[in-house]
């Protein structure tokens, strides 16, 4: 009996001190990078690092807005492309496909979400791009925000259409032979009552996809250019702007690391600490909308 | 009046099958992306695939030439040490959360719980770069491991630790608590309940759980092209520096632009994830129908 007490014991401390690993990990994680970047934040400074439009490590320049520039623009691009069908498909799984389409249309996209990063970037690479570069369009090199809009557009439909399918499928079926005894039509059905009810849902699954948006780095280094520059139109009009060369802030992070010395590596951490921030501003925002989701549902 | 409101219930009727085609047209066009993609690579590759593509290392140098034997290797030894660091622990952190603190009344204990949910649920948001910056940070530079497999796989163990612990939570949730009970009154201790109750019955929803990290590993790149160094030699020690086959793909098409060799690469890894997502599907199949019966 007492050696079963110490077995007892004995395996509550390993499983407690193996849940403490998973805890310690994610603060050091935090810590680690936050102490990297301090020399970053103290030398050039908060303010100058976010506003910053030059990054030229060489000259001791460290400007981040490029970067935050490059990964705004290109996860704007993504959702513009990407939200109509991702939520079209969401709304098709839940609501409309027949069983044996949605016995197809499903794996594929759990196959699209399943994809390598960098096979998307080759993808990218070897068709978009070229075909990106057919555009008549002065500066036009394939390489940029758009064929890197199209890459994460790809990316993200899986996620936004899977996380909408499930908020979809979440409103009680009584909501919908409600409206339809009233005498709507399934789509008026759709429109006026389900999917108003599974609105705050929808809204985390397209920050989900933000989050994946903004945190992509390879496929994105692939076929963006990277080239340190504010996005521009370059003398045409707005809509050119996507034809523009940009780097991402995962992208910055990911070219330089592996030769940047001294404040130059505690830049990157710094890139990094902004990129995390981000993050978690999207983040909080998905979970502060599903809390919110969960509250109307009990009241 | 009778014809105008025929007119409207058509008019209704009209505005639902645009919407549904709608529907119909994005359901589709999700599919054929997927088939553009995975059609293109595989096809694309394929001329290349052949028994020596497997068998013969890549050449090295800016040629592209060789096969891709040696990241093979390196991805097995990066996938298995990888689960070696993650699943011990994170199928443990789980079994702590669930089975412990999730039944204790304990203030410690709660909080504990309490923190690391939100530990692991802001881990899943994290893009895995930062965990490559980590990674570099602690194992490759202030830990000296310089790059290599186990700088690597450590990072990549902080990487899919979340996951590893948010399934293994779900599958010993999911065991019925009368399972416990019963045992726990035959006389059983917590953790004999655990180890021949709880954990066999959560077995497939553990196992599922590995074969999403596995996938997560075969297909990440991002973070092993900071810790992993890039060397297309077969390693031969955990300090060994590596490519797996998705850091060989980036490397044949950004440095070498090998990009049949590329091609044929993603087309190996792209046949693998097929794989791992059938895997899933399997077991999480067993699952359902284990639960009904």
């Amino acid at each position: 009996m007492t050696r079963k007490g110490a077995v007892e014991s004995a395996m509550r401390t390993v499983l407690l001190c193996a849940g403490l690993a998973s805890l310690l990990i994610v603060a050091m994680t935090g810590i680690f990078i936050l102490r990297e970047a301090m020399p970053a934040f103290r030398e050039v400074g908060v303010w100058r690092l976010l506003s910053g439009s030059e990054w030229r490590p060489g000259q001791e320049l460290y400007g981040l807005l490029p970067m935050i520039a490059g990964s705004g623009l290109v996860t704007l691009g993504a959702v513009c492309l990407g939200l109509p069908i991702a939520l079209g498909c969401g709304i098709f799984l839940a609501e409309t496909a027949p069983g044996w389409i949605r016995g197809v249309v499903k794996p594929s996209i759990e196959l699209l979400a399943g994809i390598p990063s960098v096979v998307y970037g080759l993808f990218g690479l070897v068709v978009l791009v070229p075909a990106v570069r057919g555009f008549d369009y002065p500066g036009n090199a394939g390489f940029g925000l758009l064929s890197a809009s199209i890459v994460l557009a790809v990316m993200i439909l899986p996620t936004i259409a899977s996380v909408s399918e499930v908020a979809i499928r979440s409103v009680p079926d009584e909501y919908r032979k409600g409206a339809l005894a009233l005498g709507s039509t399934r789509w008026e059905m759709i429109r006026t009552v389900v999917l108003p009810a599974a609105r705050s849902g929808i809204l985390s699954a397209v920050v989900l996809g933000l989050g994946r948006a903004v945190g992509e780095t390879i496929a994105m280094i692939m076929v963006i250019g990277n080239s340190v520059m504010m996005p521009s139109a370059m003398g045409g009009p707005l809509p050119g702007i996507f034809l523009s060369r940009a780097r991402t802030l995962t992208g910055n992070i990911a070219v330089e690391m592996s030769y940047a010395t001294g404040l130059h590596s505690s830049a990157l951490f710094a890139t990094g600490v902004v990129l995390f921030v981000l993050i978690m501003l999207v983040n909080s925002a998905a979970r502060a909308l599903m809390a919110r989701n969960a509250g109307g549902g009990r009241g | 009046m009778k014809p105008s409101r025929n007119g409207r219930v058509t008019a209704r009727k009209a505005w639902q099958g645009c919407a549904f085609a709608l529907f119909w047209l994005s359901g589709i066009a999700a599919m054929a992306v997927m088939l553009a993609v995975v059609g293109y690579v595989v096809v694309r590759g394929a001329p290349e695939l052949s028994l020596s593509f497997f068998t013969t290392s890549p050449r090295g140098g800016l040629s592209g030439d060789g096969g891709i034997a040696s990241t093979i290797v390196a991805t097995a030894y990066l996938v298995v040490m990888t689960m070696a660091f993650a699943a011990p622990l994170g199928i443990g952190a789980g079994i702590y959360l669930v089975e412990y603190a999730g039944n204790s009344r304990n203030r410690i204990a709660t909080t504990f719980l309490k923190l690391s949910r939100f530990g692991s649920e802001t881990l899943a948001g994290v893009p895995s770069i930062i965990f490559g910056l980590f990674g570099y940070a602690l194992f490759v530079t202030a830990m000296h491991f310089g790059f290599s497999l186990l700088s690597a796989s450590l990072a990549g163990a902080c990487l899919i630790l979340p996951v590893v612990v948010r399934t293994a939570e779900e599958a010993l949730k999911a065991v019925p608590e009368g399972y416990r009970e019963a045992s726990l009154s035959l006389g059983a201790t917590r953790w004999e309940t655990i180890r021949k109750v709880v954990l066999p019955s959560a077995l497939p929803g553990l196992t599922t759980g590995i074969i999403l990290g596995v996938g997560r590993i075969l297909s990440e790149t991002a973070v092993f092209y900071v810790t992993l160094g890039g060397s297309y030699r077969t390693p031969t020690s955990v300090l060994s520096s590596g490519r797996t086959m998705a850091l060989h793909v980036y490397y044949l098409a950004m440095e070498t632009r090998a990009f049949e060799k590329a091609m044929a690469t993603g087309a190996v890894l792209v046949i693998l994830i097929i794989i791992v997502n059938l895997a899933i599907n399997a077991v999480s199949r067993r699952l359902s129908a284990g639960s009904r019966s």
